[in-house]
């Protein structure tokens, strides 16, 4: 019986050398050389997978920077210039600073401002539904309700706020990652600059109809009067298709645009309150 | 045994509540918006602008590639503008808004009732008849029907097949026509199989309009090569590919035309409208709509102008019934809900259906129980249930290789389906999409 135990253990230990020493080779020949650098980099990256940077994930988000000459181009909107700064470390580049971005729906037209004109019992996606008809009120160019974009966003940064008719990006969990701007079939979903404090001043409508059609689709529809464009002192008002504007490079959130336009189409957001001018008493002798 | 297409059909409620009223003609509307595009292909061009004046039959928009039509004047009257106005998706659409003055027509069309049996035009001439009268496929597809008449190199048509069917619940216009105009219809047949130089024609009737087949089979007797054939009743016998199956049982090969067996099929209603374009020199600027549902009191068949308004219909069937919950240009099955009653009447238009609100709505959307009944009625051997998965999760390239494309969207799935799932919904949304990519990989 012995002896079967010697034979058993010799072949198996022959084998096994034999297959080691042909896996070292085999090993040598195929080695894939990575830079080490790709782990460190995408060590450092929030690991969120999303893709806002246009990447098919980390990873790949990690190589095409090692690649990379110049971080001029890339940019994770997740982790944002931290993050960007480490990666520059690493990699021994420049880090290039960018304005951190936050996304936001141009259209207000919740369920008070824009009448229902029909109702659609098909599948409730918005994308089927715009597919097949313009929308639920006179409005073709408004949101449609049914939440594509949330649920694109894989960070819960957009509240559906049922019965309003229109969700909401909360600014605070919005990483700007792009994934409600492709998923929005009406392109209403727009990256802005993130300002201080998150406030903005926006034209919270995407209507390209003539005034008076817009208007009486929806009581807050911008129709295209200019009178934004010329009260800006900025310039970073345009005026395309009966539609305003506001480019978020270019504003100051100086908020004279405000008061000015005529349907409230125009919406300033986390601003304190407005002082009211006390009105000056006029006297009268009599 | 009655024929029928091999595979998958349902049989929904017949409902054809107007099969009795004979087809009215509606007295013409005070203004009408006809809109460019009312076939498949390309838009056509606007050749009138504001303030001209056009009389009934004018082209008033020229077809701008082969795969197109012309569009012409169904009034006579000014222009008021060539603008855009919702179609039945609500987006806007190119049109042509005409203010009705009198009713003065074109001096060479014949407006005489007699019947115009000489068919010694030449064949080639007739296509181009068809070709500038505007004529699409009156089914509902609206092909353009000089499209279908010149067979691709190498193929060569052997039968023509006539589309009586109407397997559309509800819809009853062109059981009207084949009743009224029988004679026409069989001069219109001749004349379409002396285009395609066939000498074989089959009309495919549905065996719930004995009266029709009757009819036609009496009269097809003095009309050589032209038959009918009664059908079992069963949806979507009027698809192309199911019609083709049922009366000659060929099958059409995945993404391939019905020429490819040898085919070519028409409506009953294109064959009447190439019998008035040939023989009376009419373009189609007209049609026969069916106005009905259960709640409308006077379910009727009107000759309808192109461009007329809905809700024009609306008013001659009885008016709009107070509980109606959905307006549907076309039939139950297939047609689109309309948004709006100011939508127009186009080529394509065969009923307005006004469903009651409780029809209307559609059951609560339970989960898949893989009972597998979408499989069993699909006619085109699909698997709907996987379509609507992968359209749903947008695997694109899996559904076209599950051949979404052969989809007919004859919404038999979602009919049938015990979880009221929106079948179609999804699998038109990812044959759409499919299509996109298709299309961009040719470019």
């Amino acid at each position: 019986m012995s002896i079967t135990v010697v034979y058993t253990i010799v072949t198996l230990a022959v084998i096994g050398a034999t297959a080691a020493v042909i896996l070292y080779f085999v090993a040598q020949k195929f080695k894939v050389v990575e830079d080490p650098r790709i782990d460190d980099v995408e060590g450092s990256l929030p690991g969120a997978n999303c893709g806002g940077c246009g990447f098919a994930g980390c990873r790949a988000f990690a190589e095409a920077c090692v690649k990379a000459s110049d971080l001029g181009d890339l940019n994770c909107p997740v982790g944002g210039n931290d993050t960007m700064g480490q990666v520059a470390t690493i990699l021994g580049l420049e880090a290039v600073a960018k304005d951190p971005r936050v996304a936001f729906i141009r259209c207000n037209g919740t369920c008070d401002h824009r009448p229902k004109t029909s109702q659609f019992d098909g599948a409730t996606t918005c994308a089927i539904a715009s597919s097949v008809y313009s929308g639920e009120s006179d409005c073709q160019f408004g949101c449609l309700g049914y939440g594509d974009c949330y649920d694109a966003c894989e960070f819960d940064a957009i509240d559906l706020r049922a019965g309003m008719g229109v969700p909401l990006v909360l600014d605070d969990k919005c990483v700007a990652c792009g994934a409600c701007v492709d998923a929005c079939p009406k392109d209403l979903i727009e990256l802005r600059k993130r300002m201080p404090k998150d406030r903005k001043v926006v034209v919270a409508c995407r209507n390209m109809d003539k005034g008076a059609v817009a208007k009486k689709a929806c009581s807050v529809a911008c129709i295209g009067c200019s009178k934004c464009f010329k009260e800006c002192p900025f310039d970073a008002i345009t005026m395309e298709n009966n539609l305003a504007f506001i480019d978020s490079d270019k504003c100051k959130l100086c908020r004279k645009c405000v008061p000015v336009c005529p349907t409230n189409a125009i919406i300033e957001l986390n601003f304190p309150p407005r002082k009211v001018k006390p009105e000056v008493e006029v006297e009268t002798n009599s | 045994m009655l024929k029928t297409f091999k595979i998958g059909g349902v049989h929904p409620p017949e409902n054809k509540l107007s099969k009795d009223r004979k087809i009215e003609v509606l007295s013409i509307p005070s203004a009408v918006f006809i809109p460019v595009a009312q076939h498949i292909g390309a838009p056509s061009t606007p050749v009138v602008k504001k303030g001209d004046k056009v009389k009934v039959g004018q082209v008033i928009a020229q077809s701008s590639s082969f795969v197109s039509t012309n569009i012409h004047s169904s009034v006579s009257g000014t222009v008021k503008k060539v603008d855009f106005s919702a179609d039945s998706s609500g987006y806007p659409k190119q049109g042509i808004f005409i203010d009705v003055e009198g009713d003065e027509w074109m001096e060479d069309i014949d407006r005489s009732e007699t019947l115009v049996k000489d068919i010694s035009v030449d064949g080639a001439e007739i296509v181009k008849k068809i070709q500038e009268c505007g004529i699409v496929g009156l089914g509902g597809a609206t092909f353009p029907t000089h499209v279908k008449l010149v067979p691709p190199k190498g193929m060569k048509a052997e039968v023509l097949l006539i589309n009586g069917v109407e397997c559309e619940p509800y819809l009853t216009s062109d059981h009207r026509l084949m009743l009224e105009k029988a004679d026409e219809i069989l001069v219109g047949i001749q004349l379409l199989m002396k285009a395609m130089n066939v000498d074989k024609a089959v009309i495919g009737i549905e065996n719930n309009k004995p009266d029709a087949i009757q009819l036609l089979s009496e009269k097809c007797k003095s009309v050589a090569g032209v038959s009918v054939v009664a059908l079992k009743v069963q949806y979507p016998q009027g698809g192309e590919k199911q019609l083709i199956n049922a009366v000659t049982g060929r099958e059409v090969p995945s993404g391939a035309l019905p020429i490819a067996v040898g085919a070519v099929v028409s409506n009953v209603g294109t064959a009447f409208a190439v019998y008035e374009a040939i023989q009376k020199n009419k373009p189609l600027f007209e049609r026969v709509v069916t106005v009905t549902g259960k709640g409308v009191s006077k379910p009727s068949n009107f000759l309808v102008r192109v461009g007329t308004a809905t809700s024009e219909l609306v008013a001659a069937a009885g008016g709009l019934p107070e509980n109606t919950g959905k307006i549907i240009s076309g039939g139950p099955m297939m047609g689109r809900a309309i948004s709006s009653l100011d939508i127009p009447v186009t080529k394509g238009t065969s009923g307005i259906l006004l469903m009651k609100e409780e029809e209307s709505k559609r059951e609560e959307i339970i989960a898949c129980i893989r009972c597998s009944r979408c499989v069993s009625v699909c006619p085109m051997g699909l698997e709907p249930y996987l379509l609507m998965t992968l359209g749903e999760k947008q695997i694109y390239d899996r559904a076209e290789s599950e051949r979404v494309m052969d989809c007919i969207e004859c919404g038999s799935c979602s009919y049938t389906c015990p979880s009221n799932r929106p079948l179609l919904d999804y699998i038109r949304f990812g044959k759409g999409k499919v299509g996109q990519i298709i299309r961009s990989r040719k470019k």
